[in-house]
């Protein structure tokens, strides 16, 4: 008996592209682990008609400072040029493929491929092929052979509120237009000055990158697997919350606030009132939380199709850039920040308050595993799929946090441009 | 006041990694003063000056409460450390405050038996004669490598 089945020849089994039938409310598992997916996600999404997240503008501040990355996949150099714009190209040298740089970012003039020597200005054209006119005339490159016919895939960048994206695609909207005013709005909001880098780490997930993208839109999971808030008696009743999610479905920002005219915003007085002496703060000032955007609304999280994280929680303020890394591997990059003109007292309280996002964060770390528990659920269950009935089938604004709009609203983006 | 030893420091150490892996964490934080400072960061953020950690604790209290959410309200699959410690190598001793650096390795042991070397990297030290104890007053875990396999759950 021949046991070597390609995959896809199983009788039976179903097929990439066969989704259930119906509305935004069944996720098929075979989603999560198909290889055909991967590489089609690849060419459809990350290669396509969207706006790829690639780092902060802060973090290629001068002339000649560069930031490696990825859009989906493919390895990216962004760089600021000495004409002070920001490019971004293919981290592939065009003669045979090799990596063009090899760290995570710098400082230079120019890139130099180590393989061949081939040399590249920082807008990523190529300008010098070594021994091109041969040694002692023999060899070198015919002279039909041209340099500017050569060189690695070149990104459109679109710049907003100090975030630069990327795309391959001469058919994406511009920028405002693909974020939706009211997602450019939150982002605005809290992009709002120049920011400053305060550390960067890399969480590996070990599920599909789609898992834990779903999971950040997933306003309803937040309060039941996260008990860090609950367990400390920190929750409020005056809390309020609300979701927005784009037209096109694949952005959205979720938040809470607080009625400001009910209560004031004293969290380590509610640490402190908690009425188990075991379960309150022994050092409340992890929640010395400043109102710092004057808008009472103390958690915002806010997701730009396919790669992007803005996260406020409280005074804690970061990016992630979600990034596949295999079928079942997604690299997490977290990049945590403050503002130039933070006070003293401001840079000690968001480094205190980072204790809750991140690998180890009170309300973030189970996030990085919780995707795990679903890829490993779901390895024999191709047949079946997920529910998404949460707040009913729709993919639109909401005024409360328990619906599962936005991660309808994520498929049916996700939908739209890989055409399953 | 005794002065600070190696024997101390080694001494320190070794009660230190003992409590991680015999999970008794509760007596973790006694292991710091009050004030102190405890930052899991990595050798890429150190380099680059910037501040924040993957676990930031500047008191007492706070490595309380990082060991009451562990317990009480943190969800993370069962899990053990092994630390593994190189030898101290003391920068400075000023005889009650010393400053060290120990290289260190832990490896990450799930409830299934998957064993993995979770992080290695350098414990920079700020430690202090109290009474008859030496207590951290400043530890930052500075991990050679910026990536994290799922979650930090235990401290380092």
């Amino acid at each position: 008996m021949n046991v070597n089945v390609p995959p896809g020849s199983i009788p039976n089994a179903p097929q990439p592209t066969e989704w259930p039938e119906g509305t935004l409310t069944r996720v098929p598992f075979w989603i999560y682990h198909s290889p055909d997916i991967y590489a089609l996600e690849q060419q459809r999404i990350y290669e396509g008609p969207v706006w790829n997240f690639l780092c902060l503008e802060a973090e290629v501040k001068k002339p000649g400072d560069y930031r490696t990355t990825f859009l989906g996949s493919m390895p990216v150099i962004v760089t600021r040029d000495v004409d002070d714009e920001i490019y971004a190209f293919e981290n592939r040298c065009a003669h045979r493929g090799a990596l063009i740089v090899l760290d995570g970012g710098g400082h230079a003039r120019d890139f130099t491929c180590v393989y061949h020597a081939w040399n590249y200005d920082l807008k990523g054209n190529l300008k010098a092929v070594a021994f091109e006119d041969g040694v002692n005339g023999k060899g070198g490159m015919p002279k039909t052979f041209c340099r500017s016919d050569h060189g690695p895939r070149k990104l459109r960048i679109a710049l907003f509120a100090g975030l630069v994206f990327g795309s391959l695609s001469d058919d994406v909207p511009p920028i405002e237009e693909y974020l939706g005013e009211e997602v450019a709005t939150r982002i605005k909001r809290v992009l709002c000055k120049p920011v400053t880098v305060t550390g960067r780490f890399t969480q590996v997930l070990p599920n599909n990158w789609k898992l834990y993208y779903e999971n950040v839109k997933d306003t309803y999971h937040a309060s039941l697997l996260h008990t860090f808030f609950t367990t400390f008696g920190i929750n409020r009743l005056s809390q309020k919350g609300g979701m927005v999610v784009s037209p096109n479905g694949g952005n959205h920002a979720s938040f809470s606030f607080v009625d400001k005219s009910t209560q004031g915003n004293d969290y380590a007085a509610m640490g402190l009132r908690s009425e188990n002496e075991d379960f309150k703060l022994k050092d409340p000032s992890l929640l010395d939380n400043a109102d710092e955007f004057n808008d009472g609304c103390h958690m915002q999280i806010l997701t730009v199709f396919p790669n992007f994280v803005l996260q406020q929680i409280q005074n804690s303020l970061a990016v992630r850039q979600v990034l596949p890394k295999g079928l079942q591997e997604t690299a997490l990059n977290w990049t945590t920040f403050g503002f130039a003109d933070d006070t003293p007292e401001m840079k000690t309280r968001r480094l205190r308050q980072n204790n809750l996002a991140g690998p180890a964060g009170y309300v973030s770390m189970e996030d990085g595993a919780v995707g795990g528990f679903v890829q490993r659920g779901v390895a024999a269950a191709d047949g079946e799929r997920a529910v998404l009935e949460m707040g009913g089938s729709g993919t639109t604004n909401e005024g409360t946090r328990a619906t599962e709009a936005a991660v309808r609203g994520f498929w049916k983006c996700y939908r739209t441009h890989m055409g399953v | 006041m005794a002065a600070i030893t190696i024997e101390r420091i080694l001494a320190l150490h070794a009660a230190y990694i003992r409590c991680i892996d015999r999970n008794e964490l509760e007596s973790w934080p006694d292991f710091f003063l009050d004030p102190c400072l405890y930052v899991v960061t990595s050798a890429e953020n150190h380099k680059n000056g910037f501040e924040g950690g993957m676990i930031y604790a500047d008191s007492k209290g706070m490595l309380i409460d990082r060991i009451a959410a562990l317990r009480d309200a943190n969800v993370y699959e069962k899990q053990s450390y092994r630390h593994i410690l190189g030898l101290p190598y003391v920068a400075k001793n000023g005889g009650d405050e010393a400053e060290t650096e120990t290289p260190f390795m832990v490896v990450r042991v799930m409830h299934d038996g998957k064993t993995d070397v979770f992080a290695t990297g350098i414990y920079l030290d700020m430690v202090r004669a109290a009474g008859n104890e030496l207590k951290f007053k400043k530890r930052l875990v500075v991990c050679d490598s910026s990536r994290v396999d799922t979650l930090l759950a235990l401290p380092l």
